[in-house]
């Protein structure tokens, strides 16, 4: 086993997580100078992920309003110092459940994406890997399910599951399955076809150990770009299922569920009502995709030349 | 020409197991969803005997199982079914709908194309200049506006603000329908009947969501345009064609833009399914009339055949968009031998 070691020794070391983390260190200490434009999205991205993180661990610092407090202030007003977002048609401070429903919809599209990640991942690696029946089979599951709108899946598995904030979390989380499993996937077949990979075969290392020393460590690089870029995806499919008045309990803040709320009083001209919770859902998105795309261009040496 | 038809007809034959697949599990999903059409219909108080009744009329008091292989009998002969709800038939039902899902999406397309192409290539030509910087950007804020705000925001300043569109519907109060309804395709068929007033009003009423649903989806079209342009103009044809001074528009638009289009079309048909998705919440917004609103009406009285319908043709528009695309790369690249 000594020379198993010694054999792999070199590849694992050039590819461990740990010495990708230091690799990712010193670009972005590197990253002002060589990068330019890429650094700054992806300072950009971490700035906003940051301050939306922030507010969701203290809300309290951003509003002393309570998000359900129905005698906040008068019924639909237009934004004044008292209520910078106005307020809603029950006396809510729409500011106080602007500040709340961060917490709701980071929650659930960070555990959804990561829900799908640990299903899709598995189920990837071992399809790629065994290439039998199996895979046939898994892959056109996987591609009917991904070839397919994925909010009609969604509206259908939250209409399933009934309101409920794990349940919102289990809908948007099957819409994203097949993404990580094609992905992991696709990466296996090719590192399966690695001299490396070879190497370990023929020395005996079970196919559970290399399956988790040799390729998933390999897969896991691409993943951590596709899981900030899922997150943002999450996000507004979370956004679009309490849009439509399903997947969350009365009571629980919600920027979707605020949207459309907003929508009914559109005409009679409440704009406050609509334009800050939309805001929200962009700026968060719009944070996790830059941190994707950042990391995506400084992780991918290919793409520098761009 | 036999070996394109038999070519298309392979193809479809190949969505029948992704069809059989999605109509598994959606089968599956809707009888484990709590409550059922009868209890919707009747209420939470009815009599248990004629709830019982009326779900052995409807079959749904046998087992799931074979209610399954009812159903997909029922399928292989073409037939979707009837309602639970309306003992209407399926298919008419989903019709009647279609022309309306089917306009929205073919004209939010072509917004998304007319702005994301040409943006695309303005940045990749002015690579890493400020105008490039500002593409880039309008892309990436424009990919995270949910679809449904955008609708909510437009109509607000375009409807309500300025007055200049209207905020919901299809057609305006003084347009009678009837008049011109023959494929359900609106601008179609006022196209048809030579009626420009219906023709304009129509269109009038298209412009809000199709700008929605286009603007929204531009922002891939802008990246991936942006990406392979990138490669093209790097290409020796490219530097062939100018050091024979060939004129740069000609250049870029003419050989350029054409070799870049072959994974811009395949990006295409992976989004569609997402123009769809995009489209049902477009529909929510501006009450358009299509399958989306039907879908969601019925999943709130688990009328079971018209959902599982739905999700049919759902699956079946982005097959055949799927088909149309493979056949369009042999039109764009003359290597590729269907």
């Amino acid at each position: 086993m000594n020379g198993n070691k010694d054999a792999a020794g070199g590849t694992r070391a050039k590819y461990s997580p740990a010495s990708g983390i230091a690799r990712l260190i010193g670009a972005f200490s590197a990253g002002a100078r060589r990068y330019r434009i890429e650094w700054w999205i992806l300072v950009a991205g971490i700035a906003i992920v940051l301050f939306i993180a922030i507010m969701t661990a203290f809300p309290g610092f951003f509003t002393h309003y309570d998000p359900n407090d129905q005698n906040a202030g008068p019924q639909l007003t237009a934004p004044t110092l008292a209520h910078p977002f106005g307020t809603d048609n029950l006396q809510r401070d729409v500011a106080a459940r602007v500040v709340y429903g961060a917490q709701t919809i980071l929650g659930v599209a960070f555990a959804a994406a990561l829900l799908s990640a640990i299903v899709g991942i598995p189920l990837g690696l071992i399809s790629g890997f065994a290439g039998n029946w199996l895979d046939k089979l898994l892959s056109l599951v996987m591609d009917s399910v991904y070839s397919f709108p994925g909010l009609i899946l969604a509206i259908s598995f939250a209409a399933m599951l009934g309101p409920g904030v794990v349940n919102i979390t289990l809908a948007v989380s099957v819409v994203y399955i097949p993404t990580y499993f094609r992905l992991v996937r696709g990466q296996t077949l090719q590192i399966k076809q690695e001299l490396y990979v070879e190497a370990a075969g023929a020395i005996g290392a079970r196919r559970s150990t290399i399956l988790a020393k040799y390729v998933f460590p390999n897969v896991i690089a691409t993943v951590v770009v596709v899981f900030s870029l899922n997150i943002a995806d999450a996000i507004m499919t979370e956004a679009a299922l309490s849009y439509i008045g399903l997947g969350l309990p009365a009571g629980v803040p919600d920027w979707g569920m605020d949207l459309s709320m907003g929508k009914k009083f559109l005409p009679s001209g409440v704009w406050w009502m609509i334009t800050y919770p939309g805001l929200m859902i962009m700026i968060l998105a719009l944070g996790f995709t830059m941190l994707g795309e950042g990391l995506s261009e400084i992780l991918n040496p290919r793409l520098q030349e761009y | 020409m036999r070996r394109i038809l038999r070519y298309v007809a392979g193809r479809l034959l190949l969505t029948i197991p992704m069809i059989f697949v999605l109509v598994s599990l959606i089968f599956v999903i809707l009888r484990i969803m709590p409550g059922d059409p009868v209890s919707v219909m009747l209420g939470e108080h009815a009599l248990p005997e004629y709830l019982a009744q009326k779900k052995h009329e409807l079959g749904l008091d046998k087992p799931i199982a074979a209610q399954y292989l009812d159903y997909l009998g029922q399928l292989a002969k073409g037939d979707l079914g009837k309602s639970m709800n309306t003992e209407e038939r399926v298919g008419p039902v989903i019709l009647e709908k279609l022309p309306a899902t089917l306009e929205l999406t073919f004209f939010g397309l072509a917004v998304c194309l007319a702005i994301g192409i040409p943006l695309g290539v303005r940045a990749a030509r002015r690579r890493r200049s400020g105008q490039d910087f500002g593409i880039r950007l309008y892309a990436n804020v424009v990919y995270c506006i949910p679809v449904f705000w955008m609708g909510l925001m437009l109509q607000l300043i375009f409807s309500l603000w300025f007055g200049v569109f209207p905020i919901a519907g299809r057609t305006g109060s003084r347009v009678i329908v009837s008049d011109f309804d023959v494929t359900g395709l609106y601008v179609i068929d006022t196209l048809m009947h030579g009626d420009l007033e219906a023709l304009g009003d129509v269109l009038w009423h298209l412009a809000l969501p199709a700008i929605t649903l286009g603007v929204t989806l531009s922002g891939i079209f802008v990246r991936l345009t942006r990406a392979n342009m990138l490669d093209a103009l790097k290409a020796d044809y490219v530097l062939a064609s100018r050091a024979r001074g060939i004129a740069e528009g000609k250049v870029v638009y003419g050989h350029a833009l054409k070799n870049a289009l072959i994974p811009i079309v395949t990006m295409l048909g992976l989004q569609f399914s997402a123009l769809l998705a995009g489209a049902i919440l477009t529909e929510t917004t501006f009450s358009w009339p299509g399958m989306g609103r039907l879908l969601l009406e019925r999943i709130y009285n688990r009328d079971y055949p018209v959902i599982q319908g739905v999700i049919i043709i759902y699956a079946l528009i982005v097959s055949v968009v799927s088909l149309i695309v493979d056949l369009l790369y042999a039109i764009i690249d003359p290597r590729v031998k269907l």
